[in-house]
């Protein structure tokens, strides 16, 4: 795939109308928090932008990252905008395989060397487990070492390669890690999600061709425009758990009607994300749509973070052992403090007695 | 059920709500558990027979009123009439008694009637109940964050009360306000320099400190206050008087 023609060109050469670039502009626009004076700057960077080289190196990761941004429904102008790019290696995508791939990727590294936008998803296994995961031989850690020296700018796509995700659950059996926690030299844009949602991955790149910056970020590297407010805020059954209304388990009453996930576990007061806005599949639906709560993939960690069907407020207060045993310690304690008193009183008797 | 909290990565929600809160739960167990234990068995010796009651060996006792009490008429005598004011202090204290019910009814209905609290409860009981909207929730915890700010004042101007108070009213009153406050803040979002699952992390990490100076303060009134009021109605029925 070469990368000289612009934005615009492919686009049109693709059938896109002005009309539907321009409601995506108008769409991205509003997704990054930009007044509607912005949309024709928008729609103006992104069709005269020249196709930046883009390389997706998959690591130790399901593929399903990958799956959310090419199994919509019907093609859309996102399909279209990761089209205009020039994708120049994606081995799950691409039809190249092996030394041949490889030598080519490489030497499009080297054309675009300090230009090229290097986008990873899956983690990065570590130490003695390095090999653990490997394409063609080589380890991913070393892959990305090398993909990263040249690289304008890094997006981690997906929990896993944003902060080590599934594969670094506890106990983590290959030590796996994040991008963040390996490359501190370039700039990385992290778009979690388990998958992440597939508008949020083209509106970074859009950002990206717009002003050829990073956006701004949050506290774990987050565009904020995406990532910037809770799923509870956002949620379109807040109004239930405003009102006290929820489901109680996931086929009684209130689950067919539609009421509040939260006593069913729902994550979606500490998870920050896009998907009550965007959702999936050209907005048809999403996870608490279909009726299931949150389960909070978008945070570091969150594997990690005991049963996503226990509700955020039951505390891990202890267990029966636990309770048997600081009650019998409290006894013990107790036991001894009164016969010391009794003691003492039996003196304080015996002592007014012999008075 | 404790399962799958790990250190590695812990944010401050996830401290709170898992180690600070498992160790507090066992402090406060202890703590109640040996404060229990020491009541119960460090008893007093009675010297004197009883006045107000028969005695054993059908010797009469020296009854003060035609009916003699029982220490148990006495004792649950003494648990309603301590309820409510004393006739002759009653303009004196009838703010400060009744303010006290209108915040531990409040706090009752915010700790049981308010949906994530009930579910803190349920995840230990095994069972659920019905609970109220969270803007009533949210209402009794502006009423009780309102009285205890009121009987503070009350507490720092009035130089009777000023100068009975010590180190564990105060330190009792901070700790029973925090949880009020950094609820409300979590709900309402009033979440100034930090996120809201830091605040909300805070929530917990005051129900913690609550719980660790509950047994070892005056908060342990709360378990304290009726077999203590009954045994003070108890002793004096005893002695023939009316407590």
């Amino acid at each position: 795939m070469a990368a000289s023609n612009t934005v615009g060109d492919v686009l049109r050469a693709n059938g896109v109308s002005r009309r539907g670039f321009m409601k995506f502009c108008a769409a991205t626009a509003s997704m990054m928090a930009l007044p509607p004076s912005m949309v024709s700057a928008v729609a103006a960077a992104i069709d005269s932008a020249k196709r930046p080289s883009v390389f997706w190196l998959p690591f130790q990761e399901c593929t399903g990252c990958t799956e959310a941004l090419t199994r919509s429904h019907t093609p859309t102008v996102e399909n279209l905008i990761f089209d205009a790019i020039s994708l120049d290696y994606h081995h799950t995508l691409m039809a190249a395989s092996g030394d041949r791939a490889e030598e080519a990727m490489y030497e499009e590294m080297e054309k675009n060397y300090g230009n090229y936008l290097l986008l990873v998803d899956g983690s990065i296994p570590t130490g003695d487990y390095e090999n653990y995961s490997c394409t063609n031989g080589h380890s991913h850690l070393s892959m990305l070492l090398k993909a990263a020296k040249g690289a304008a700018a890094i997006v981690s796509i997906g929990t896993c390669a944003a902060y080590g995700g599934i594969p670094k659950a506890n106990p983590n059996p290959t030590q796996a890690v994040g991008v963040q926690d390996l490359i501190k030299d370039k700039p990385i844009i992290n778009v979690p999600g388990c998958p992440p949602v597939p508008t949020v991955m083209t509106g970074v790149l859009a950002h990206y061709l717009t002003f050829g910056t990073i956006p701004e970020l949050d506290k774990f590297g987050r565009p904020m425009a995406f990532f910037g407010q809770s799923i509870h805020d956002r949620c379109y059954r807040r109004t239930f758990y405003d009102r006290g209304m929820f489901a109680e388990t996931f086929d009684d009453e209130g689950a067919k009607k539609g009421y509040c996930l939260f006593k069913v576990g729902c994550k979606g007061p500490v998870t920050y994300n896009a998907c009550a806005t965007l959702k999936w599949n050209d907005g048809v639906s999403w996870p608490v749509q279909s009726g299931h709560g949150c389960l909070g993939c978008s945070e570091p960690d969150f594997w990690d973070k005991g049963s996503f069907y226990r509700p955020l407020s039951a505390a891990y207060w202890g267990d029966a052992k636990t309770v048997g045993i600081s009650a019998a310690a409290g006894a013990a304690a107790g036991l001894a403090a009164a016969a010391l008193a009794r003691g003492k009183q039996k003196k304080a008797q015996q002592q007014e007695e012999q008075a | 059920m404790n399962e799958g909290l790990y250190w590695q990565g812990m944010t401050l929600l996830d401290f709170a709500r898992g180690p600070a809160f498992r160790w507090s739960v066992a402090i406060f167990i202890v703590g109640v558990i040996w404060r229990l234990t020491m009541l119960i068995l460090a008893k007093r010796k009675r010297l004197e027979p009883p006045k107000g009651a028969p005695v054993a060996g059908g010797t009469k006792a020296v009854a003060t009123r035609s009916t003699p009490p029982g220490e148990l008429y006495g004792g649950l005598t003494t648990l309603l009439t301590r309820s409510a004011p004393a006739h002759e202090l009653e303009k004196n204290i009838v703010f400060q008694h009744y303010s006290g019910y209108a915040w531990h009814i409040s706090m009752f209905i915010i700790l049981f009637l308010g949906t994530p609290h009930m579910l803190f409860f349920a995840d230990i009981l095994g069972f659920t109940w019905p609970t109220l909207p969270g803007w009533i929730i949210t209402f009794f915890t502006v009423i009780t964050m309102g009285i205890l700010l009121v009987l503070f004042a009350r507490r720092l101007m009035n130089p009777v009360l000023r100068k009975i108070s010590t180190w564990d009213d105060y330190i009792s009153w901070v700790i029973a306000f925090l949880p009020f406050l950094t609820g409300f803040m979590s709900v309402a979002h009033l979440t100034p320099f930090m996120d809201y699952e830091t605040m909300l992390g805070l929530h917990f990490l005051s129900v913690c400190a609550l719980l660790i100076w509950f047994p070892f303060g005056k908060l342990m009134h709360a378990l304290v206050i009726w077999p203590s009021r009954y045994k003070v109605g108890a002793a004096f029925a005893r002695r023939g008087v009316r407590a």
